[in-house]
């Protein structure tokens, strides 16, 4: 496999209304990275990630996951190594149980009996919600929907994990505890959220999206020091790099 | 719009109570769906006017509740919430049908009273019956039990999906209703107008949900086929519900077992 595991060339997408959602979209992310994708809202965010994961097909340009190109021949391959993890919950929790859901993929890639069970149990531990296995998801918190949502991913063993706004309607302690979880996985992970703080502490690269177009690519450093920048795209600066009167005031004592 | 969620939380309720432990629920779901089944078609399969050899078959509500620990008071306000379609149902036979049914020396009964009792004597077993199989066995099982049973796939997948996003999509219309009703200042709002646009918003966001979930799906390897994880065991104590439950109905579908002991009791009497 190449050293770039997700590569997107002069990436054009436009919506069947007519909508021209991303345009002439290029970066490509290395093995290991952890890049936040932000931007306004309606900046083509959730649009680039569906194209990253194969779910739309771009009306031009191309994405490479390793060595394959997206194509109607290799997505069931690109479905195996990228992960994606929904904004809403809802809709990645189709099952009866929280079990039959975890399972769902590692079924569906053949694994029975012993080696499902470790696969599912791996799963919900790494996510910490054991204790859940036999829930219905109507019967879930928010914030213990989108630990499950995460655990279906992760029995599926991706290689790249995608997420879109994986925080958005969290509390704060159920939001911690997911920077954590994700903190620990190893591997590629992708986001967008308007979470910048979260998204500061996660990510070692950022990409600003503006008017479906890549306006900016570095870390979050160097990015968030720009406020002329972050102002023209719509956004500001993460909350901890704000200033704040209180920690003024504690500086100065 | 109190109604849809407290709706909801009766649905969310029942399937808590399949959760439950006893020697009903720990019956093989094919055991359970198909003894039901059977006591359905034993019911349904009286003439119309017939309705003290229906009564016996109250047995089988009464053992199950009692076996299974389910409570009868909440199983019976579910029973109730149907009455009102069975009375629309059965309310023209008393006016319809005028010819005699049962005489007690001068007192008559109408044919068209004893086949609206018939009616919903039958509606209120056959429902009692399928709530307690919900009860007992849980939504997800009694699809799995479906599908053993040679139900096509495609048919048991709609019907889990419907249960699952039933709660969502329910959700979704308690919450566009709240927000219509905060706003209509305590009037009628739009009327039916303001409900028809908002039916459609909640088919357009449905149908919009659908495409993700199939998204989903398909992320997560999906080629249409389903796989299950549910293990079934179906041994002794299953054979041994089924018989016997079987050999009960026959016996109270042939005989009538009412007048049978009104006549042993009458003869015991004189």
């Amino acid at each position: 496999m190449s050293h770039h595991i997700v590569a997107a060339s002069n990436l054009n997408y436009c919506y069947p209304d007519g909508t021209t959602a991303l345009k002439e979209v290029s970066f490509s992310i290395t093995h290991g990275e952890s890049v936040g994708i932000i931007g306004a809202n309606g900046a083509g965010k959730s649009t680039l990630l569906q194209l990253l994961c194969g779910a739309l097909p771009a009306t031009s340009g191309r994405v490479t996951i390793g060595d394959f190109p997206i194509t109607k021949e290799t997505l069931p391959t690109i479905r195996r190594t990228v992960g994606m993890v929904f904004q809403n919950p809802d809709d990645q929790l189709f099952m009866p149980t929280v079990n039959d859901d975890v399972a769902f993929g590692p079924l569906n890639l053949g694994l029975r009996d012993d080696a499902l069970e470790l696969t599912v149990s791996r799963a919900l531990k790494a996510t910490g919600s054991e204790s859940l296995r036999d829930k219905a998801p109507y019967n879930l918190s928010g914030g213990e929907k989108k630990r499950v949502a995460i655990a279906t991913v992760l029995a599926m063993s991706p290689d790249i994990l995608i997420m879109d706004e994986p925080t958005s309607g969290l509390d704060p302690f159920a939001r911690r505890q997911l920077m954590t979880l994700l903190n620990d996985f190893r591997h590629t992970k992708i986001f967008t959220s308007h979470d910048l703080d979260m998204i500061m502490e996660l990510c070692s690269r950022i990409i600003i999206l503006h008017d479906g177009m890549v306006v900016a690519d570095g870390t979050p450093a160097e990015l968030f020091k720009k406020r002329d920048l972050l102002h023209q795209c719509k956004l500001e600066q993460p909350l901890s790099m704000q200033k704040c009167g209180y920690c003024q005031l504690m500086k100065l004592i | 719009m109190a109604s849809i969620a407290t709706a909801l939380l009766d649905i969310k309720q029942l399937d808590l109570l399949a959760h439950a432990d006893s020697p009903i629920h720990r019956l093989d779901p094919r055991a359970k769906v198909l003894v039901t089944t059977l006591f359905c078609i034993s019911v349904i399969s009286f003439d119309r006017y017939e309705l003290s050899a229906i009564l016996p078959f109250f047995v089988f509500p009464a053992a199950m509740i009692a076996r299974s620990n389910l409570s009868l008071s909440f199983i019976s306000k579910k029973i109730a919430l149907i009455c009102p379609f069975v009375l629309i149902v059965a309310i023209f036979n008393p006016i319809l049908d005028r010819s005699v049914g049962i005489q007690f020396g001068s007192y008559i009964i109408t044919s068209g009273w004893v086949s609206f009792c018939s009616i919903l004597v039958r509606s209120i077993l056959t429902v009692g019956a399928a709530l307690i199989l919900v009860g007992v066995t849980g939504f997800t099982n009694i699809c799995m039990a479906l599908e053993k049973f040679g139900i096509p796939q495609p048919f048991t997948v709609q019907l889990l999906f419907l249960y699952r996003y039933i709660f969502v999509l329910s959700e979704e219309t308690s919450r566009a209703s709240k927000a219509r009703e905060l706003r209509s200042n305590g009037t009628k709002g739009l009327g039916i107008s303001s409900f028809a646009s908002m039916i459609g918003g909640l088919l357009l966001r449905t149908w919009s949900r659908a495409d993700r979930i199939q998204m989903a799906m398909l992320a997560r390897g999906f080629k249409g086929e389903f796989h299950t994880l549910k293990k079934s065991s179906f041994g002794s104590p299953e054979l041994l519900h089924i018989a016997g439950w079987s050999a009960a109905f026959m016996i109270m579908r042939l005989i009538n077992c009412s007048q049978f002991v009104g006549r042993i009791l009458l003869e015991a009497i004189s």
